[in-house]
């Protein structure tokens, strides 16, 4: 199953009321097309960092969602332009960055497990030198 | 004067995934002209610095963060 995150932005001057319906029309097609939504995240109005178009504001909102093929998110994308209403769109496919992420973070634990934590400030070795060093004591006080 | 040994930000935090959402994180490396800062000042791993790069221009297509700024 891919998992996809889809970001679009609305313009800033669409009412409440409006982006609400954008928004579930958006998720009514992804979920006919055979995606299953994940989460939805609405951040609200944010500002821009540069205009687009005429807008210096938009509604940003960041859909999750599993779905087999790209389909959905294709149709999505095909819906997102030609709805007038989205300024902006990105589409990421992150099953395979998480899945990524996930054995580097594996990857690591395991080396922790096999090489203990380092103490700041010892040198490797030193312990064993310290050792060496308490052997050769008595040597040096039967000379005296 | 003694020079700091440069580390990369992303291994010694344990950033796997850089995501492009995360604003504050990426504007640390886009200062005031919004160039993507480069890996021998910032010190970030080769690894690190081509997600970075990606997850920047992903940010700056959906305008969250600038391309250029003056």
């Amino acid at each position: 199953m891919r998992r996809y995150e889809v970001v679009f932005v609305l313009a800033p001057t669409l009412t409440e009321d409006e982006v609400e319906q954008q928004i579930e029309g958006f998720t009514k097609t992804a979920r006919d097309k055979g995606a299953e939504i994940v989460s939805v995240d609405k951040w609200g109005k944010r500002r821009l960092a540069f205009r687009v178009g005429k807008h210096s504001d938009g509604f940003y909102v960041v859909v999750t969602l599993h779905e087999p093929s790209g389909t959905a998110v294709a149709e999505l994308e095909r819906r997102f332009k030609v709805t007038d209403s989205v300024i902006r769109f990105l589409s990421v496919r992150t099953d395979l960055d998480l899945k990524r992420a996930e054995k580097f973070k594996k990857a690591r634990d395991l080396r922790r497990q096999k090489r203990p934590a380092p103490v700041r400030g010892e040198r490797a070795g030193r312990q064993e030198m310290e050792e060496a060093l308490a052997a050769a004591e008595p040597v040096e006080k039967e000379e005296e | 004067m003694v020079r700091r040994r440069k580390f990369c930000k992303f291994c010694a935090e344990k950033i796997d995934y850089i995501d492009y959402k995360d604003t504050r994180l990426l504007g640390q490396f886009v200062p005031e002209r919004a160039r993507i800062l480069p890996r021998r000042i910032s010190g970030v791993c080769a690894t690190h610095q081509r997600k970075l790069a990606l997850a920047i221009k992903r940010a700056r297509h959906l305008a969250l963060l600038p391309y250029v700024a003056d």
